[in-house]
């Protein structure tokens, strides 16, 4: 078979063990060139672990690795950089403390010698011109002074650099879980022009539509297997869902819930952003679920963070009468502690309630993992394992435990469900629901449009500040964007 | 659509501005806090600020300077060397020994000291251990090595390194030609090199160089390697200057060493350092050290005490600049 | 056999074994002679590494960078305000002791307030504490009683049945720290920090205060450590704490405590700390040379960690 018509890369058979557990038994899997292959399945399905296979930072138990029609007996990183393949991996692998443009040069072996500084700064600025117009990022840009969606822009601007090595597909795990609208847009643009030129995609995201819209072909995991492969003409959203093995896909069906909420509740919080010029501030009542949106980064966390600060010392402009706590979006900076249990990761936030006299009840701190593993779901044999025995979804589960089994009566939710399987979202919303109906106030920071359904009212923020201020039943997506990118100051 | 983006642009521009000046000063710093212990020289004693004075002040700065330079080199790679002052003391007492009486012999050791060091580095990478632990270790072992090496006090330079260190070039004395030398010959090396951005990167996100092919047992190495060989330049340097050898000679400068490179902007995690920064903040510590307050007229009893309050004054006015700016 | 397997899987059991085995090296060189003796001596001069250790372990899980680099220069200033206030005077002692703690207190909370207000390193900020301290100490100590009471110096080396009574007090303070650590809310709160700042913050940890309460703790069992001592060799002296600084570091890492921070151990330190006094008992057996024996020392420091390594989290 002449090289130009072989599979970019083809999987046999392969199988990876952890441990008992089986990551991945046995997945047929391939790429051909000029095609964008979507990936979905829930985390833990295996599609992690598929890919690194694929980019060589994982050498299957059993099965082979072909690249471009050749057997493979040793691949590695390297051997896959040689064989035009990368991956944008979804924790971010910039450095920090490096610009920009030597971020690049570390994935290039060849920028060296004399001006290479220079080779590298052209190189990624180019790169970034053409995914990201108007992105406004300088090559010698310190990477740990941009914004997080700024640096996924530069990991994935930096995938598609090419010096030697040839480059015919790229792995985007997640590509736009930091970006907004606006730039998601010109990635998947770029995608689809990158595919168009012959050269190969594999694109795995949560959301949905995006790889309805733009993979030619869909590859849906469940547990460690490959279910369904298929055209992407063949699937739609519900029958995407129901291969997953997801829930139901859910219809807009929750808007009765906010009718009957009564007027003079008491107040909970009320905050002015910083930032805000004119008399608008965020109203929060008991049982309401407030939603915070607008593109990423304009000032919701901010304001989350200035809340949660508030509730613990006086500060002006905001004010909140009840006990806060916060569930992290970022799991791994702002949310796990690594080398506990479940239990005790879901206990911290409550040790004064599990006392028994001076000590802390080791009993007392398992009724209460107990009793959230039964109401949130938390899959696990057993809660005293270390917190990263779970899957990604199920360690958001336990924070979600964590804020909703202590005794605040504010609950502060800082994008939680990114990158998050639908199956864990949906159990979520519901408790959401449930738990403002008890009483609870929530204030729900999301990137995601469909999760703004859940919520009672809407602040949409631009620039750190508060543009629109929208009832549940005035909300569409295109009022929120025309408020997101309007002029309003 | 086009009106958004560019607003957008405009405001992460100017927010971008906001923080390449906060970096701007912050790399500035350093050198705001050595024009600081300056300029309160210069008004104790004006006459101190001469060529002959700064001869005299600066004295032991390039000893500082090589230490600080060789505990950057760790501190890049997100460990700390906790020995490089027993480390500094051994290579005198070698220097005023073996390099004096059988060269060969003496360059032998010394090179192998610096083989420890890179054994060291491949060490801690290949069975993870704490730095802080394996170099307290270490810290013993040298200056145990440095008693059996000279028991007594004592020992004599060799004749070429003392003309070396009492070198007087016309204009400017010869400790700031050198500080100033050793600054951007690293700061070239590590800064602007193809190779220096690999050794930053394994403090900044090593998993992320790992995976992107790069050896992190070489890159450990190299910066260990890198350290003893600045520590064997310190300690030369040092005997250069006071002639003969202690083995307790070196002793202060560990922390001296982690004073000065936190002096001159760098951080204890992720790669950040700054060479240049780093051999500014040795200076300020030289000049603080003492001649400052034999100037200001400080009784032996409290000399120890103003170190630690000029430190303190320092980074305090570290923290104001920086503030302000955020 | 499922139950040695655990054991094994405790960072604190290789320091006890190695303990034993220096015990052991010695006792077999010796021929026998003064094993019990060696033990009671090991247990007396382990007792004061063992306090400041707990103190420095509390401060070393908060984190990577905590460590506290002033118990030194604690130690010898608290030694003598416990020896100027009890001047010699048998019925001061409980006075005495309780300036020393005050003295050890005062300086963690200038620690940390150092470390809060400029936002320094805490490695920075001990040390220049340390440097203030120490002139203090030159300039106050001179010309002063540094003689212990008679009383406070024969508690300080009293023994039951061969044990030291400084070492069951020390056992029962440490079991008490152990309590702390795993079962209040003051230890969990420091392993949180320990592990990530931030996330414990945000999880309704009090940050300020609880970081304000484990410099001040470590202060205060300096301080009370330098008492001890001043009383257990019946004098006090501006280095008695020199050896203490390594020491306190030494015996929490080999006893199993992370340097990464958000995980310690309390029975490790003590393991740890009779570890390094038999070892130097030993080497003072063997006879040899002050030189040799920092070598070894260091050799045998930097060997215990490899082989007990790999167990280090970040950094």
């Amino acid at each position: 078979m002449p090289e130009g018509n072989a599979d970019i890369i083809r999987l046999n058979g392969a199988a990876k063990h952890f441990g008992a557990v089986r990551a991945l038994g046995g997945v047929d899997f391939h790429v051909g060139p000029g095609e964008c292959v979507g990936l979905v399945g829930h985390n833990g399905a295996g599609k992690s672990t598929l890919m690194h296979m694929v980019a060589g930072t994982l050498t299957p138990d059993s099965g082979r690795i072909g690249v471009h029609g050749g057997s493979e007996d040793n691949y590695s990183v390297s051997r896959a950089q040689q064989l035009g393949i990368r991956c944008v991996f979804q924790e971010l692998s910039l450095c920090p403390n490096l610009s920009v443009a030597e971020n690049t040069r570390i994935n290039h072996a060849s920028l060296r010698g004399f001006g290479w500084r220079r080779k590298a700064a052209e190189l990624i600025a180019a790169k970034l011109d053409e995914i990201f117009p108007g992105h406004s990022i300088s090559a010698s840009d310190i990477v740990g002074d941009l914004s997080i969606g700024r640096r996924q822009m530069v990991e994935v601007a930096r995938a598609f650099t090419v010096t030697q090595d040839r480059l015919d597909l790229v792995i985007l795990d997640e590509p736009t879980s930091s970006l907004d609208a606006h730039t998601a847009g010109q990635l998947l643009a770029f995608v689809r022009r990158f595919v168009a030129g012959g050269r190969s995609c594999i694109l795995i995201s949560h959301v949905l539509g995006e790889v309805l819209r733009n993979a030619d072909r869909i590859v849906v995991m469940r547990d460690g297997k490959v279910v369904v492969a298929a055209a992407a003409s063949a699937f739609d959203r519900d029958r995407l869902v129901t291969a997953m093995g997801g829930a139901e896909a859910r219809q807009k069906a929750a808007a009765q819930v906010a009718a009957a909420k009564p007027e003079a509740s008491p107040l909970r919080v009320r905050a002015r952003p910083a930032a805000q010029k004119d008399g608008a501030e965020l109203v929060a009542r008991a049982g309401e679920i407030i939603g915070l949106a607008g593109l990423a980064g304009h000032g919701q966390t901010d304001l989350l963070l200035a809340i949660f600060a508030a509730a613990s010392r006086a500060r002006a402009g905001i004010e909140v009468t009840a006990p806060v706590a916060l569930v992290a979006g970022d799991r791994q900076s702002d949310g796990i502690f690594p080398q506990w249990s479940i239990a005790q990761n879901i206990g911290i936030r409550s040790l004064a309630r599990l006392r028994n006299g001076l000590l802390i009840s080791p009993q007392r701190e398992a009724e209460l993992a107990g009793f959230w593993q039964k109401k949130i779901g938390i899959r696990t044999p057993d809660m005293n394992n270390n917190i990263f025995s779970l899957s990604g979804g199920n360690q958001q589960k336990a924070l979600f435990a964590r804020a909703l089994g202590s005794d605040a009566e504010v609950v502060l939710m800082d994008d939680p469900m990114r990158g998050v399987d639908i199956g864990t979202k949906l159990e979520v919303y519901d408790l959401v629901r449930e738990e403002a109906r008890n009483g609870r106030t929530f204030l729900w920071y999301t990137t995601e449009t469909e999760e703004l359904d859940n919520c009672d009212h809407i602040y949409v923020f631009k620039n750190g500040r508060i543009v629109a201020n929208l009832r549940r039943d005035e909300l569409t997506e295109e009022k929120i964007i025309q408020s997101s990118f309007g002029d309003a100051a | 659509m086009t009106a958004a983006s560019v607003d957008t642009g405009l405001k992460a521009s100017s927010e971008r501005g906001a923080l390449a000046r906060a970096r701007l000063l912050r790399g500035l710093l350093p050198a705001l806090s050595l024009a600081l212990v300056l300029i309160a020289i210069a008004w104790l004693n004006p006459r101190a600020i001469s060529y002959f004075g700064f001869s005299l002040m600066l004295n032991l700065a390039i000893p500082i300077a090589l230490a600080t330079i060789a505990q950057m080199f760790v501190i890049a790679g997100n460990e700390l060397d906790l020995s490089i002052g027993t480390f500094v003391g051994f290579v005198g007492c070698v220097t005023a020994t073996w390099l004096k009486d059988a060269p060969l012999i003496g360059v032998a050791i010394l090179l192998g000291s610096i083989g420890v060091y890179a054994l060291l580095g491949a060490l801690i990478h290949l069975r993870n251990l704490p730095s802080i632990v394996v170099t307290l270790g270490m810290s013993f072992v040298w200056q145990g090595l440095a008693i059996l090496v000279l028991p007594k006090p004592g020992g004599k330079a060799p004749d070429w390194l003392l003309a070396i260190m009492a070198f007087k070039p016309p204009l400017v004395p010869f400790p700031i030609i050198a500080a100033l030398l050793i600054g951007l010959v690293v700061h070239f090396g590590l800064m602007r090199t193809s190779y220096g951005v690999i050794l930053r990167g394994s403090g900044g996100n090593p998993a992320a160089l790992g995976r992107a092919g790069w050896s992190l047992l070489k890159t450990k190495i190299v910066l260990f390697a890198l350290a003893g060989l600045f520590g064997v330049l310190s300690g030369m340097a040092l005997i250069g200057i006071t002639t003969s050898a202690d083995a307790n000679i070196g002793n202060g400068y560990t922390l001296l060493a982690i004073a000065g490179v936190i002096l001159g902007g760098g951080e204890f995690v992720g790669g950040r350092v700054s060479p240049i920064g780093a051999v500014l903040g040795a200076l300020t510590l030289a000049l603080a050290a003492s001649p400052l307050l034999t100037f200001m007229h400080i009784p032996p009893d409290w000399q120890v005490a103003a170190n630690g309050t000029i430190l303190i004054i320092v980074l305090a006015a570290r923290v104001l600049i920086s503030r302000r700016e955020r | 056999m499922v139950s040695v397997k655990a054991l094994l899987g405790r960072p604190w059991i290789w320091s006890f074994l190695g303990a034993v085995l220096v015990w052991l090296a010695t006792i077999v060189f010796t021929g026998g002679y003064g094993a019990g003796g060696m033990v009671t001596a090991a247990l007396s001069l382990a007792v004061f590494t063992v306090i400041v250790g707990v103190g420095q372990m509390f401060v070393i899980t908060l984190g990577p960078g905590n460590v506290d680099l002033s118990l030194p220069a604690n130690i010898g200033l608290a030694s003598a305000v416990a020896m100027k206030v009890m001047d010699g005077n048998d019925s001061m002692i409980a006075v005495g002791l309780l300036a020393a703690l005050a003295t050890g207190a005062a300086i963690g909370v200038v620690n940390y307030l150092l470390i809060w207000a400029l936002r320094i390193p805490p490695i920075i900020a001990t040390l220049s504490a340390s440097f203030i301290i120490q002139s203090i100490d030159i300039s106050y100590g001179r010309g002063l009683q540094i003689k212990p009471p008679p009383g406070f110096a024969d508690f300080a080396n009293s023994q039951v049945l061969g044990i030291p009574v400084l070492a069951v007090l020390t056992v029962l303070f440490t079991i008490g720290a152990a309590i702390a650590l795993q079962r209040m809310i003051y230890g969990r709160s420091v392993l949180a920090i320990g592990q990530n700042i931030r996330a414990a913050w945000l999880a309704g940890v009090n940050v300020g205060r609880i970081r304000f309460l484990t410099y001040t703790l470590s202060g205060a069992l300096g301080g009370i450590d330098g008492a001890l001592l001043a009383g257990y060799f019946r004098g006090a002296n501006v280095d008695i704490g020199n050896e203490y600084l390594l020491a306190s570091i030494a015996v929490v890492v080999i006893g199993g405590t992370s340097v990464a921070g958000g995980k310690a151990n309390v029975p490790g330190v003590w393991g740890a700390a009779l570890f390094l006094v038999l070892l130097l008992t030993m080497l003072n057996t063997f006879g040899v040379s002050a030189g040799v024996r920092l070598l070894l020392t260091g050799l045998i420091i930097v060997g215990v960690i490899t082989a007990a390594g790999g167990q280090k989290a970040l950094r």
